[in-house]
């Protein structure tokens, strides 16, 4: 089966990113495909490499980051939302003056069409957030 | 159609939206912080005892494990699954809705 996550919390927020996480990672463990993660509203914050959680917590970036780029997940943070919330990648740096950027790995920076479009694709859409 | 609920019952109303809105036979997951309700002797046990006469109830064991609340002070007939038995669940049912 088809799975699209969609993410609306920060990490270290509540719980959502965790249970995302989890839930992902036991969809992949039992075959499934996930077609795409989407970070929306305060969720963009998973998408941040300078997160620095002290050395004995989970590092939720990296986690996301690590699954992503073993099982080849899309992991996209929304544009608008990213802006807002100082997510920047080297092109939106560019357009908007800034002196650098802080996307993590296996990240990259789109548009809602993508969220549409995974509602599309996949054969669920399941929503983790506040 | 599997609904899900992360937010505690003592906090939001999420959970009694859900079971306002959910049909007879649907399945019900509770998650994070929703775990609460799945324990009995609470003000909304009553509410989840009904509720589970109606559709049918589980809640994510590790969720439960993680605020230290034992099988045993479950409200009778309420399922405990594992991230396993989640994707599962959201992979039977035609659709899934979270109730945020």
């Amino acid at each position: 089966m088809k799975f699209a996550v969609m993410i609306n919390e920060g990490p270290y927020t509540h719980q959502s990113s965790d249970t995302a996480y989890q839930f992902t990672k036991a969809a992949l463990n039992q075959g499934h495909e996930i077609f795409r993660v989407f970070f929306y509203h305060d969720g963009v914050n998973n998408g941040t490499r300078f997160t620095a959680p002290p050395q004995d917590d989970r590092h939720l970036v990296n986690r996301w980051s690590e699954l992503g780029q073993e099982h080849n997940i899309d992991l996209v943070v929304c544009v608008a939302a990213a802006q807002r919330r100082g997510i920047i990648d080297e092109e939106e740096a560019k357009r908007h003056g800034k002196d650098g950027n802080n996307i993590a790995p296996g990240f990259r920076i789109s548009g809602l069409g993508q969220l549409i479009e995974a509602g599309i694709q996949a054969d669920k859409l399941i929503v983790f957030g506040d | 159609m599997l609904h899900t609920v992360n937010k505690s019952p003592f906090e939001k109303n999420s959970l009694e939206t859900c079971l306002r809105l959910a049909k007879p036979g649907n399945d019900i997951l509770l998650i994070e912080d929703a775990v609460y309700a799945a324990m009995d002797g609470t003000s909304v046990a009553d509410t989840v005892s009904t509720a589970v006469e109606n559709f049918k109830i589980y809640v994510l064991g590790p969720d439960l494990a993680s605020r230290g609340i034992g099988q045993n002070e479950l409200i009778k007939g309420i399922e405990v699954v594992d991230y396993d038995g989640f994707v599962r669940l959201a992979a039977e049912n035609n659709t899934v809705q979270s109730w945020l």
